[in-house]
């Protein structure tokens, strides 16, 4: 072991850790760690200084071994291995001690201590790091294809990009059409260009692009592989409709007498039929069969649509059917759902017949919505006179949802233009804070002031039809208190609108967990880093754009789509991605063969080989997880990096005795 | 350790609510004023008392008939989005009120103690001795209408003269006394 | 399935004013097949005034009897009142949430001998029992004396409801209102159904207390309401006995009568109306009763869907 010299290096990180530890102690106490050559403290190790300095001490005392203590290793372990390599070392007999998010951050008013446990830590980083060995990364080549899951705008933007770069692409969408929430609006924030005549073009690109193939109606049910190398699951839910037959002429759902409220694409403010395509720009333009309520699947009885296909398109012996792709990449689009408005009872949505949430709105106003744009109260008749626009439905607010939803002040702006123009009726904003924060929002909003919008500021407590006075009387009341002149205020309107917020689909959870992604409190998909990597996740290869990875709006969600694209394109050009070596491996001289390890593997990387009775890890499908190390009941699986030696030697670390005074060293001398 | 000294008048707010900490997240919404159902009486709405919680304007908080026209209705509470304990807050204001000697309008600190008087004694409200009591007192001129009142309550056996006591009146005093005796020196929560 | 016999806290109130109340809850228990057993020297709740004078005496005041009848070997109790049953619920609650205040209750209590560890007693107020306990399916078939035709406004108040709900929502509860259909009823829409009627407003400022009890009446009548069913005595007795200063005050000559939900329970499980405290209440609610019929109001007709409108959000289950 005498041969073995490590280097410690302890970083201030500005006053994020010497704000609270006393780095400079910490730095001059690992001198006394077992084969320590070189103990210094610095600034910013991150900064290309503290990278030379590790560089020029390899160089100069000969170190064998690097220990730096600073942040958590998602921020900056890549950068300090790199340092390593440039200077001729071995990555992997690199070792990274948090002593920020496990000391400074969380002990801020005990110092000491914090002191006292980050010596703990470096001295647990020096221990295991004489025990690590040189590890090679392993080489596996990318598959040019991609699959981008959700054919919202974001979705669409993603999948153009790559498959103009030249590489294939499958889109896969859940509805019967591409398009997504954005298919639904009339107008776009903040220049009210039509969101049909921006957005169409873009999803007959994506149909008609000959490296994109569109699994429309279809979901992912299993994901296995690893990047470059996923193999993909997908359930192609039976249409009932020959697409190779079908001219999208539109006699069936002429024909068809089911009529059922759309709750998906008309957000339950109109009807279609059983058999029906969800508008008429939709891609592809074959119509679906909802076997739920179609009168043949519910009674035996009916086929008027295949009575007058004029192409025997119908198919009622259709089933669903299952493709596997195999993909070296995946953007999760999957998008958002809205804020159950219910979930307020006191806004009144559901009982009162003219509450509105915005994706109703949206399709009242829309010109190829229900009501042919036309605002109407739910008579479907009556021009309103007075709105009101409530904001912050379901968003800043604990007892729903706790984050802003980011878009609907912006929405209501437009609502508060759209209802004006379309009714000259008074209209009133109940708002907390107004929030138009990107290119041209605070300019939309000065204009909308500018038509006569009143903005009153204040959370609105209820909505009611219990009239107080003669004015009152069969009008909607709303009831807050006005803050900027401390009083409470009825205000009876006609309709109302509740700008509801954005959540997470209701099936992220399990979508995070089928593509290996993460969800954070609030239930969005996690970004690899908040501010320098939004659009990549934990899991290589797998990256996420749009709302659903936080509310966003439509400029935010394409330019996610198109950085998601861009990353994966800079992964295809490369052809080769390393991988962690950190693998698992069996001694197959000492296996007895039991096979407990086959089954306990989550990513079914260990198979048995029958000819020697023995079990053997496949090490591109391995994650690295440790489940078959601790499983096995002979002891002789290894996880590379994370050895039985590795582990109690940074267990014997983290136990020693950090009150002793630092030793006596030779001064090194600064580089 | 902070003695009362020490705090702020925001910090002592803070201390003596459970849960009080949540008014340091207030966003000044309004979502408590626009739903208190006395919210027209108050000459401050609970979403402006607690600005001037936070602006340190002790005396006109502590003056504020806001704390007074609480119901203890809780709709203030539930609807807050920040989950802040108003209808506590409001207790802890009329206490902090009646101990500064600041509340200038004094009925329903003397219908409370009128009331708590009963319960000190005997260890349940009584409802005659109550509105006699706090009638005569406070509002002699009252006392005609509501003995028309008490005779029809009377009349419908809604309306006993006798009080009634608990058994163990000893064993609540004792308690209450301790309980008077560690609020007195209790600075902090 | 509902137990044999109950822990019971009565409240002040059902001595005295509301013991229409107490015997309604009394004979409807009897006639449902169980006991509410009166916990042993039980204190006043200190109502709202007793938190507004001083905190911790106020909890003391309260756990007092959380440990008596932890004590007496309670994991439950049943309350009739709204207030009181706050104040135990929420003084359970925030022992257990708080465990500082826990110390200092706890320290007050040991002067008179006694301790409280939260969580000990369940707090249930008398109307979540009867409907959870018995249940819907088990009251249908009980029921002897259906009150078709009766127009009933499920008053739910505050606090059952807030701030911790005790029914399906703190805003806008349902139960009651799918109790009054068991009973061969029908509930009329109410908006009011949670607002506060005022506490003791009536009592330290009038005027404030009659407009917030002059909504209430007039949201039910105005909803068709023949009378409107409270589960807490503070709400009757605002209800029915300042409903004329209200009147008056606003000019106005409402006559719906307040009565309690055992009163309606217990009419429909054949009992008389003199068992039940009725004729204690100050606006006569003998008329309404009289509007019970013997057989069940012709079901409306379905009405056609109107071809212009848009349909109503779907409620989920």
């Amino acid at each position: 072991m005498s041969d073995k010299r490590v280097g410690v290096y302890v970083c201030h990180c500005g006053h994020n850790i010497a704000g609270t530890v006393d780095v400079e102690h910490v730095a001059e106490w690992a001198w006394g760690l077992p084969n320590v050559a070189v103990s210094r403290d610095c600034q910013f190790m991150c900064a290309s200084l503290g990278q030379d300095m590790i560089e020029e001490d390899i160089r100069e005392h000969g170190l064998t071994h690097i220990v730096v203590a600073s942040c958590s290793p998602h921020m900056h372990e890549k950068t300090f291995r790199g340092a390593c390599e440039r200077a001729g070392l071995n990555p992997y007999l690199f070792e990274m001690a948090n002593i920020r998010e496990h000391a400074s951050w969380v002990h801020p008013h005990d110092k000491d201590g914090a002191t006292d446990k980050a010596k703990a830590l470096v001295s647990a980083a020096v221990h295991r790091v004489l025990q690590q060995q040189p590890l090679e990364p392993l080489q596996v080549d990318i598959r040019p294809e991609t699959l981008v899951v959700g054919g919202g705008i974001a979705g669409i933007q993603a999948a153009l990009e790559i498959a103009d770069a030249g590489f294939p692409v499958y889109l896969v969408e859940r509805e019967p059409s591409i398009g997504g929430h954005m298919a639904q609006f009339d107008k776009t924030f903040p220049t009210l260009d039509c969101a049909a005549c921006i957005l169409t073009p873009k999803m007959f690109d994506a149909g008609a692009h000959p490296n994109i193939t569109l699994l429309t109606y279809s979901e992912v049910e299993q994901v296995d592989g690893y990047v470059g190398n996923f193999t993909v699951r997908v359930r192609r839910k039976a249409r009932h409709v020959d697409e190779s037959l079908c001219t999208g002429c539109g006699t069936c759902w002429e024909k068809c007498p089911k009529k059922v409220i759309d709750t998906v694409f008309e957000a339950g403010m109109g009807y279609r039929t059983a058999i029906y395509r969800p508008f008429p720009q939709a891609v592809p333009k074959y119509p679906v069969i909802d076997t739920e309520n179609c009168t043949y699947y519910q009674t035996g009885k009916c086929k008027i649509c295949e009575k007058f296909c004029p192409t025997e398109a119908i198919r009622f012996d259709m089933e669903d059917e299952y493709v596997d792709l195999e993909v070296g990449n995946i953007v999760l689009a999957t998008g958002y759902d809205i804020f159950d408005a219910r979930r307020i009872p006191q806004y009144g949505y559901g009982r009162l017949a003219n509450v509105f949430t915005s994706l109703e709105f949206e399709r009242l106003t829309n010109a190829a919505g229900p009501t042919e744009g036309k605002v109407v109260l739910r008579d479907g008749v009556t021009e309103p006179r007075s709105v009101a626009i409530i904001h912050c439905v379901g968003s800043r607010d604990k007892n729903t949802n706790e984050y802003c939803s980011a878009i609907c002040c912006m929405s209501s702006l437009k609502f508060d233009h759209l209802v004006m123009e379309k009714t000259g009726a008074q209209v009133y904003n109940f708002y907390i804070d107004m929030r138009p924060i990107h290119k041209g929002y605070e300019e939309f909003y000065h204009r909308i002031l500018d038509e006569g919008t009143q903005f009153i500021r204040g959370r609105v407590a209820e909505i009611t039809d219990a009239a107080h006075s003669p004015e009152e009387e069969g009008k909607l009341i709303v009831i807050a208190e006005d803050t900027l002149i401390g009083r409470q205020r009825r205000v009876p309107v006609d309709m109302v609108i509740l700008a509801a917020g954005l959540e997470p689909r209701a099936d992220a959870q399990g979508v995070a967990h089928m593509f290996g992604v993460g969800c954070g409190d609030s239930g969005f998909f996690t970004e690899r880093h908040p501010k320098l990597d939004p659009v990549a996740t934990m899991t290589e290869g797998v990256y996420i754009a749009g709302a659903c990875q936080g509310p966003k709006d439509i400029p935010d969600s394409v330019a996610q789509g198109a950085a998601a694209a861009a990353r994966i394109l800079g992964v295809i050009f490369r052809k080769q991605v390393a991988l962690e070596p950190i693998r698992a491996s069996i001694d197959e001289s000492r296996c007895s063969g039991c096979r407990i390890c086959n089954t306990m593997c989550p990513y079914n990387a260990i198979s048995f080989i029958e000819e020697l009775s023995v079990s053997r890890v496949n090490p591109a499908l391995c994650k690295g997880c440790g489940t078959c190390v601790a499983a096995c009941p002979s002891q002789i699986i290894t996880g590379a990096h994370f050895t039985f030696e590795q582990i109690m030697a940074e267990i014997d670390g983290i136990l020693v005795d950090v009150h002793t005074a630092p030793p006596e060293h030779t001064a090194v001398e600064a580089v | 350790m902070k003695t009362s000294q020490d705090l702020t008048f925001h910090d002592r707010v803070v201390a003596l609510t459970p849960g009080g900490e949540a008014l340091e997240q207030c966003l000044q919404c309004g979502s408590c004023g626009g739903s208190c159902p006395a919210g027209a009486d108050m000459d401050h709405t609970p979403r402006g008392l607690f600005a001037m919680i936070r602006a340190e304007m002790e005396d006109e908080v502590l003056r504020s008939n806001t704390p007074w026209y609480c119901v203890s209705c809780y709709a203030c509470t539930t609807r807050c989005p920040q989950q802040i304990p108003i209808t506590d807050i409001m207790y802890t204001l009329k206490q902090m009120a009646i101990q500064a000697g600041h509340y200038d309008h004094p009925h329903a600190t003397k219908f409370s103690e009128t009331f708590i008087g009963f319960v000190e004694q005997r260890g349940r409200s009584f409802e005659a001795g109550l509105a006699t009591r706090y009638h005569l007192y406070h509002h002699p001129t009252d006392m005609v209408r509501l003995g028309m009142m008490g005779l029809n309550m009377l009349r419908r056996n809604r309306l006993p003269l006798r009080p009634k006591s608990i058994r163990e009146v000893d064993q609540l005093q004792a308690i209450l006394a301790e309980a008077k005796a560690i609020a007195a020196k209790e600075t902090y929560r | 399935m509902t137990r044999q016999a109950y822990t019971y806290y009565p409240g002040c109130s059902l001595q005295h004013r509301s013991h229409a109340y107490e015997s309604s809850n009394r004979n409807v228990a009897q006639a449902l097949g169980f006991d509410l057993v009166e916990m042993d020297d039980w204190n006043c709740c200190g109502a709202t005034e007793y938190f507004s004078l001083n905190r911790l005496p106020a909890y003391a005041l309260v756990a007092r009897n959380l440990a008596r009848a932890a004590n007496e070997g309670a994991d439950e109790l049943v309350v009739p009142c709204s207030a009181c049953f706050l104040n135990l619920h929420k003084t359970d609650k925030q022992m257990a949430q708080y465990p500082d205040l826990a110390r200092s209750v706890n320290q007050a209590l040991a002067a008179g001998d006694l301790h409280y560890t939260p969580g000990t007693v369940r707090v249930r107020h008398l109307v979540e029992v009867i409907i959870s306990d018995i249940g819907f399916t088990e009251l249908a078939t009980r029921i002897t004396r259906p009150l078709y035709g009766l127009k009933l406004a499920a008053y739910y108040g505050c606090l059952i409801a807030r701030p911790d709900s005790i029914f399906d929502s703190t805003e806008h509860p349902t139960t009651m209102d799918r109790l009054f259909e068991v009973l061969g009823a029908e509930s009329v829409p109410f908006a009011l159904k949670t607002f506060c009627c005022g506490g003791h407003m009536a009592q330290i400022s009038a005027e404030t207390g009659f407009e917030m009890i002059h909504k209430i009446v007039k949201n039910a009548a105005e909803n068709g309401a023949d009378a409107i069913v409270t589960v807490c005595p503070m709400c009757q007795l605002n209800l029915d006995v300042y409903q004329n200063s209200a009147n008056k005050l606003f000019d106005t000559d409402y006559q719906v009568p307040i009565l309690f939900f055992t009163q309606v329970l217990g009419l429909a499980l054949g009992l008389k109306p003199s068992d039940l405290g009725i004729g204690q209440e100050f606006v006569d609610a003998m008329p309404a009763i009289n509007k019970i019929s013997e057989v069940p109001p012709p079901k409306p007709k379905r009405e056609r869907r109107d071809k212009q409108a848009l349909p109503m959000p779907v409620m989920p289950e």
